[in-house]
């Protein structure tokens, strides 16, 4: 048997004992009844006391979501999903937005501590003096459990140097006129499917805006876990970067190992002004489903950053271990003259996982640039697949593009496909891209073993350096939380 | 230390090795030489358990151990390196990264305690200063971008960090030049002593000017066919492959 059967015996092996985090929170919770109608809407605008605009708002997504087609262009291949039967609401039984930690449920906190969230605030809101624990690498989360906000940390701390992070059903109470302002403006309620799908029963997620010239002090992060059954998750997150602000924002997902599918259908919108960056980090771990392709995550999700302003710069970085099925291509429409928009992306598919993930790049101001490096690693009996747009407009003169693609295969009964789609019309602009294919060559694991290192020890040094390029952009707790995601779900005997 | 006897294999169904016996006593050095295709590496990779190749008859003991029976990364803990021929680029994977991993894993497997970073990058560093290679080197990724010359170079270096029971050096000499030959044979001979082994494979006689071994086996059609002193490897370059073989028939 070669090496590199063998390994693959080893990632075939991997099934839901390598899932660790897939147990489930004994909780009440407020459950609105299954199906997708308007009046379900309205309970949730109700639910969550929203102002007449928005549900409006909501309604005339819904709308326009009833006319519109499951999209069927990408390559992954699922039962067909019935809208009907699904919650659409889904709340641990609690006022949602508590104003404390000591306000939220413990057995929330609990759940939260299990999966390793600091949700430490405590110390702070009992009164300690914020500047004595300061320091050291803090990261504000904001937690979101099925349908609702939690817990949001350090708020204080950040009210100080003027932004706001919070739930986005509590920005709409109280910032309306930011809300808006820009929701639906980077990624309208008609823009596909799914948006607005989620355009239309939304129900929490994270809410940032950092105000001019602030670089905002910590990391902010949100966590997002889905508990209930047949319920999907559907999150919409907003963050702006007004002119020369800076901001980090991590995201983070798991959710309970179950036989059904699960939907989940987030929005991610961000808007930087002039000089302005945002960088975005994901590691997403959804429940990717049994060895045999049980249940899972289908993860639908659109995300897009507009660089409004001149030389602002989005930058997105994922880490995509999860989920069933990946639909997900986070993008950059480069408005401002010299903006930057850059897209580093790691995508791990095994089993009977199906990935197709990649950006658009889109540019529109003058001098405008990109960059794409994506690596795909497929093993099992995945399929992985790269789409990505790159457009230039005829006025984004001396626009550039660099776009690296490269994909390790572990085994032969896996696949990796990648589809580039480049339309330039600016004669001035450069694009270039590049693709490698490669397999974990019996002869590189042979080299590592014949130096001592065990199978498993070689698969994952051969597939992090693979990926170093990616993995360098994570801030360093996701860098390291990374690696082990890759270690765990390509190895099976690990965790 | 290594005992090889009436060792057959095959490759793909085609014999290469076709009963070998050979002896390394602990503390010696020898030298296989050997036309092309007279399975030099062959025993090389079957000695360290590359899995393209069948055992079909005979038996490997090392330090009384069936060697035979063990995985790659056994044989590894157990004290035997291969220099490889055509060492293998890791993209993306620093060489200090690697070889602090490969000798934890080696003193995890020997009890021992493993070396954090900077314990490890003072061994390194020593050792890269003494066989006068340059420090980026420990920065590089695993012989990405790297001449052939300096590919070798890093096998010797990693010998030196691993500090094996047994090397084996399969055609460690080709393509270096003779600088670069020098530094090869002094890390060899920095390593000789009462607790280490060397099966130095070479085509050329060129190699043992530096390495002076103790005894030299010559392999043809996959047995060996002579065996000798220092002085054998003297007489091969004087003949030619064709002459000792026509002389051995």
């Amino acid at each position: 048997m070669s090496a590199a059967t063998q390994t693959l015996d080893t990632v075939q092996s991997v099934t839901q004992s390598g899932y660790k985090w897939g147990w489930e929170t004994e909780i009440e919770m407020d459950l609105a009844p299954k199906g997708l109608n308007e009046d379900i809407i309205r309970l949730i605008s109700s639910r969550k006391e929203e102002p007449a605009w928005l549900l409006e708002w909501r309604l005339k997504a819904f709308a326009g979501w009833q006319q519109m087609t499951e999209p069927h262009w990408a390559r992954v291949e699922h039962a067909p999903i019935d809208y009907q039967d699904l919650h659409y609401y889904a709340a641990p039984k609690r006022k949602p937005g508590p104003k404390s930690l000591d306000e939220v449920d413990p057995e929330l906190l609990r759940t939260y501590e299990k999966l390793g969230i600091p949700l430490k605030e405590r110390a702070i809101l009992a009164g300690v003096d914020p500047a004595s624990i300061e320091g050291g690498s803090q990261v504000a989360v904001d937690a979101v459990f099925d349908s609702v906000s939690v817990a949001t940390t350090f708020r204080e701390t950040l009210k100080k140097a003027g932004v706001i992070f919070c739930p986005i059903s509590e920005a709409v109470r109280d910032h309306p006129e930011l809300v808006q302002q820009y929701l639906g403006t980077v990624v309208p309620t008609s823009d596909n499917f799914f948006a607005a799908l989620n355009s239309a029963v939304f129900t929490d997620g994270s809410f940032v805006y950092v105000p001019k010239g602030v670089r905002c002090p910590m990391e902010l992060s949100t966590y997002f876990r889905i508990n209930a059954r047949s319920t999907g998750q559907f999150e919409r997150t907003l963050i702006i970067a007004d002119a020369g602000a800076y901001v980090s924002y991590l995201e983070g997902c798991t959710a309970p190992m179950r036989d059904e599918n699960q939907l989940h259908a987030a929005v991610v919108e961000l808007v930087t002004h002039d000089d302005a960056q945002i960088k975005y980090s994901t590691v997403q771990n959804w429940y990717p489903g049994d060895a045999e392709g049980r249940g899972g995550i289908y993860n639908f999700v659109t995300k897009r950053g507009a660089c409004r302003g001149a030389r602002s710069k989005i930058s997105w970085t994922q880490v995509e271990t999860g989920s069933a099925i990946t639909w997900k291509y986070p993008s950059c429409v480069l408005h401002g003259d010299d903006s930057v928009g850059e897209f580093y992306s790691v995508a791990v598919t095994n089993n009977r996982q199906q990935a197709d993930t990649g950006t658009k790049m889109v540019h529109i101001g003058k001098r405008t640039k990109s960059t794409i490096v994506s690596k795909g690693i497929s093993a099992g009996r995945s399929n992985n697949t790269y789409r990505g747009l790159v457009r230039v407009l005829p006025q984004a003169a001396g626009a550039r593009n660099h776009t690296q693609c490269d994909s390790l295969l572990i085994g032969d009964c896996c696949g990796a496909h990648t589809v580039p789609y480049i339309e330039s019309r600016n004669p001035t602009a450069k694009v270039e891209h590049e693709a490698t294919t490669s397999k974990i060559a019996d002869d590189q694991m042979f080299y590592c073993r014949q130096r001592g290192l065990t199978e498993e020890d070689a698969v994952n040094l051969i597939v992090n350096g693979f990926c170093k390029e990616v993995l360098k952009e994570l801030p360093m707790e996701f860098a390291v939380e990374a690696q082990k995601l890759l270690a765990v779900s390509l190895e099976g005997s690990v965790g | 230390m290594l005992e090889i006897r009436g060792l057959s294999a095959a490759i793909e169904d085609k014999p290469i090795l076709q009963g070998i016996d050979l002896t390394v006593p602990q503390g010696e050095v020898h030298a296989i030489m050997g036309p092309n295709g007279s399975g030099k590496s062959t025993l090389a990779y079957v000695l360290s358990g590359r899995d393209d190749y069948a055992v079909t008859a005979g038996s490997v003991t090392f330090d009384g151990r069936d060697l035979l029976a063990m995985a790659p990364e056994e044989r590894a803990a157990a004290g035997l390196f291969l220099a490889f021929q055509y060492p293998v680029e890791l993209p993306g994977v620093g060489n200090a990264n690697f070889l602090r991993t490969a000798l934890n894993a080696l003193r995890r497997s020997r009890g021992d305690s493993e070396l954090d970073a900077v314990q490890f990058l003072r061994l390194a560093r020593a050792e890269t200063k003494r066989l006068a290679m340059p420090e980026d080197m420990l920065r590089r990724n695993v012989n990405v971008g790297f001449s052939g010359g300096e590919k070798k170079r890093n096998e010797v270096l990693q010998m030196a960090i691993l500090r094996p029971r047994l090397a084996i050096l399969d055609e460690t000499d080709s393509g270096l030049d003779i600088d670069a030959l020098r530094i090869v044979a002094d890390g060899v001979n920095a390593l000789r002593g009462p607790d280490f082994s060397a099966l130095v494979i070479t085509h050329y006689q060129r190699l043992l000017e530096y390495i002076v071994p103790d005894r030299v086996h010559v392999l043809a059609g996959g047995r060996i066919v002579r065996s000798g002193g220092p002085e054998l490897a003297h007489e091969l370059e004087a003949k030619g492959y064709a002459g000792m073989l026509t002389e051995a028939a």
